[in-house]
């Protein structure tokens, strides 16, 4: 059996948010905390969460206009649907054969699952995440057209904006960056006002506005 | 194979179609009616923590499972098909209730000339001027003759919007274009958001005819005839994909089954997956004697039945007619045959991105709130100096904006897609985003069709259905009219910026368009061109009903759910009132 692996991620590196524990518990780091948080990985090698933090981080970058993939965990919500059914395939039709020259407008047609594509691609990356900024663009616009590239920046948009039970979003930062307050039960109220004024009432995830524990598909054996 | 005991009807499906024709045969009639569904069991209840756009709107949740069944496409039939290997272009539901569970809602009727379509074409514009290789037909009945059933499921939804057209009077506000009605809709319509009021407002300066789009989703509590009683629509912006915690969304888990499960007469199983109806063979009128299928526990088992309704999905009730060997399957080399004839589907994709100053506070709405013209649909505006027939609505829906979807548009100023300046711009253009989008009909031709794919199966070793399908040259045009109209109407509502789809070329599996497939079995007047009647009873079988959009001989740019619940009510009616004193052809 592999070894499981742990990210392990400095206080400074994730700028002072939440940050879920493996067992789903919040744990809130601040930057001035001389601290350290280790995150068991479900399908990632330490390197290689380290390559894809760094990639996502390019794609969606944390700057002057806000926070980005490096303080939502992207990371950790991509290692997590990795792990998963989708990670998997597992409601892909996968059986052959395997046309990979059909036209692109019939779909991806190839065997390679999302965890495949993935592995395959990062094992082109390593020391990603040592090189500068801008030497990291370089590399990720040499490879902007690949399959990788394409399902990388898909799951870093889920990881930023998705509801914080799936591992990513962390703190709602993705929602407050764009002013979504999540799964809000009712603006029956609200509907047909504020025309021409942003209306941006607190955010709440799923856990927080139903009361309930909620599991994600991801989580399911 | 296990023989089951004899029930009187059999109903393939638990969507809108099958359980409407379990409601009405088993609350009208004292039958033994079971429903087979393949998918799992649903209610409400249910959908209280489904507000997760990632597990149900990225990951869909409820549709069908594509390890067990898909269906293959190619563009002609001279291409190898390939399945479609993930959802794309329409998305089937699976489980109780349907696709009909995570619908938007949008309840407009079909132009009453949409079923009379190759006479009203050949008589309005001669032969030479139609598509070479259309396939258009005539339904085999008229809008007058289903009028009183699209007003019994506006009823049974509970439908809010505003008439256009009451008798013959045309009424402001509503859709004018529209045909009659004989009465108002249940309820009033849904309130209009900011996005939607714009486009209201710019469309009435050009000169258009806007109306709140119609809605199975309801602006007030409501009790519909069945004693079934539902709430008004917080706009929480979970319609699309989800199934409503609420039930203000008319879904046939909370619509039907709560006056299928008032009656013993009626039983639901469900993880029941039917592979054939089986024929016998002893008679020579042709009659079905009951359907096979794989039951929950993974044995195959028959039940036999006097009654078979198939109510499944469009494509599925054309797979099991293809692999029970039920009518002549369609060739177009030849042109003979019925089966699997007329696959249509719909426009939906083109339209614009109108990019605006003021915020729009898109993450409140309801699947089916929004503001529609129907100016440019069906046949009624002048085509005489334009390279197309037919037509489509235009619309600015307010379906509530959801953050995986929607962010990442920019205007074309910004070239970059990832990166500091995409997001930056990302972020502050992701409420001031809004789509206008046209909904166009898909004409039939031909050469777009359905049969056995030759290669690929699913999990019980069936062959795949294989669709054969693409745009031409009438749809390309169209979209491209679609899209300059859509363009003024986005500059009339003040965007600053305007980004327009790319132009239609070949049918794309990868872009959703609809769920609004159609064809396969379609109804008509003679059993030449057609599989069913127009009470959707098989020309060859009378004992066997194949019930859906499956009996569209043609897509309408409007959505068709309305439509499948009229001609399922005036079925079912047939059955009640004629088939079971007489259990011989209707028609």
């Amino acid at each position: 059996m592999q070894r499981r692996q742990f990210l392990v991620l400095s206080a400074a590196s994730i700028g002072g948010v939440l940050v879920y524990s493996l067992d789903r518990r919040a744990i809130r780091l601040s930057a001035q905390e001389n601290r350290s948080v280790r995150i068991l990985l479900r399908f990632f090698s330490q390197a290689e969460a380290l390559i894809v933090a760094a990639a996502a981080s390019r794609i969606f970058p944390s700057d002057d206009s806000g926070p980005g993939a490096r303080e939502a965990g992207v990371v950790i919500y991509i290692d997590r649907q990795l792990a998963g059914p989708w990670g998997r395939d597992m409601r892909r039709y996968r059986q052959g054969p395997f046309d990979d020259d059909a036209p692109p407008e019939l779909g991806y047609q190839s065997q390679a699952t999302p965890q495949e594509v993935y592995r395959r691609a990062l094992k082109d990356l390593k020391g990603f995440n040592q090189l500068t900024p801008a030497e990291q663009d370089l590399k990720l616009t040499q490879i902007e057209d690949s399959l990788f590239f394409t399902l990388l920046h898909r799951n870093t948009i889920e990881g930023m904006f998705s509801d914080p039970l799936h591992g990513g979003n962390v703190d709602m930062v993705g929602w407050q960056l764009i002013g979504f307050p999540g799964p809000r039960m009712s603006n029956y109220d609200d509907i047909d006002k504020h025309y021409g004024d942003a209306f941006r009432p607190k955010p709440m995830s799923l856990r927080q506005s139903t009361g309930s524990e909620i599991h994600p598909i991801e989580d399911e054996k | 194979m296990k023989t089951l005991p004899h029930v009187d009807v059999v109903i393939v499906g638990g969507g809108w179609s099958g359980l409407l024709m379990a409601q009405e045969l088993g609350s009208r009639t004292a039958l033994q009616v079971v429903v087979l569904e393949r998918g799992a069991p649903r209610q409400t209840e249910d959908y209280a923590g489904g507000m997760d756009e990632l597990d149900y709107a990225v990951r869909m949740r409820m549709m069908q499972d594509l390890s067990q069944e898909t269906v293959t496409l190619r563009h002609s039939p001279k291409d190898r098909a390939v399945p479609l290997r993930q959802h794309g272009s329409f998305l089937p539901g699976s489980g109780m209730g349907g696709a009909g569970e995570h619908w938007n809602g949008v309840v407009p009727r079909f132009q009453p000339d949409l079923f009379e379509l190759r006479s009203h074409m050949l008589e309005k514009y001669g032969a030479d001027r139609l598509p070479q290789d259309h396939a258009m037909r005539d339904w085999g009945i008229t809008y007058t003759e289903l009028e009183p059933y699209y007003t019994r499921a506006d009823l049974l939804l509970g439908s809010s919007g505003k008439a256009g057209n009451i008798r013959g009077n045309q009424i402001d506000g509503g859709n004018v274009f529209e045909g009659p009605r004989s009465a108002e809709y249940p309820n009033p319509p849904l309130k209009i958001p900011y996005f939607s009021a714009l486009f209201n407002d710019a469309a009435k300066s050009l000169g258009y005819h806007p109306y709140p789009s119609p809605a199975a989703t309801l602006s007030r509590a409501y009790v519909n005839p069945d004693g079934v009683a539902r709430g008004a629509c917080s706009f929480c912006g979970f319609c699309e994909r989800f199934g409503c915690m609420i039930g203000a969304k008319a879904q046939p888990t909370n619509t039907l089954l709560p006056v299928i499960q008032k009656h013993k007469n009626i039983s639901i199983r469900t993880g029941a997956w039917v592979r054939r109806v089986v024929l016998d063979s002893s008679r020579k009128d042709g009659r079905a004697r009951g359907v096979s299928y794989i039951d929950f526990a993974g044995e195959e088992v028959f039940q036999p039945a006097d009654l078979i309704l198939l109510c499944s999905w469009t494509l599925n009730n054309t797979k099991l007619l293809l692999l029970s060997r039920v009518g002549q399957p369609y060739d177009p080399a030849t042109g003979k045959g019925t089966l699997g004839s007329n696959l249509t589907h719909q426009i939906l994709w083109p339209g614009v991105t109108a990019f605006f100053e003021k915020p729009l506070n898109r993450f409140m709405g309801s699947g089916a709130a929004g503001v529609v013209i129907s100016d440019l649909d069906a046949d009624v505006f002048d085509h005489s100096n334009l390279p197309f027939l037919r037509g489509g609505t235009l619309s600015a829906m307010s379906f509530g904006h959801r953050p995986i979807a929607n962010f990442g548009a920019v205007p074309p100023s910004i070239k970059a897609y990832w990166g500091s300046e995409w997001k930056k711009a990302a972020i502050s253009y992701y409420d001031r985003t809004g789509r206008i989008g046209f909904a166009g009909e898909h004409l039939p031709y031909q050469t777009n069709y359905m049969d056995l794919d030759a290669t690929y199966k699913d999990r019980c070793g069936d062959p795949l259905l294989r669709l054969t399908l693409d745009w031409k040259d009438n749809e390309r045009r169209m979209a491209e009219f679609a899209v300059a109209k859509a363009t003024e109407l986005a500059h009339a509502m003040g965007a600053t910026e305007v980004l327009l789809s790319p132009p239609l070329r070949t049918y794309d599996v990868t872009q959703y368009q609809s769920t609004h497939v159609q064809g396969g079995a379609i109804m008509g007047s003679s059993p030449e061109y057609s599989v069913v009647n127009n009470y959707l009873q098989h020309w060859q079988m009378p004992n066997l009903f194949v019930v859906g959009a499956s009996s569209f001989p043609q897509n309408a740019s409007a959505n068709p759910t309305l439509t499948v619940l009229a001609v399922t009510y005036r079925a079912a009616d047939a059955i009640v009132n004629r088939y079971l004193k007489n259990p011989a052809a209707l028609a």
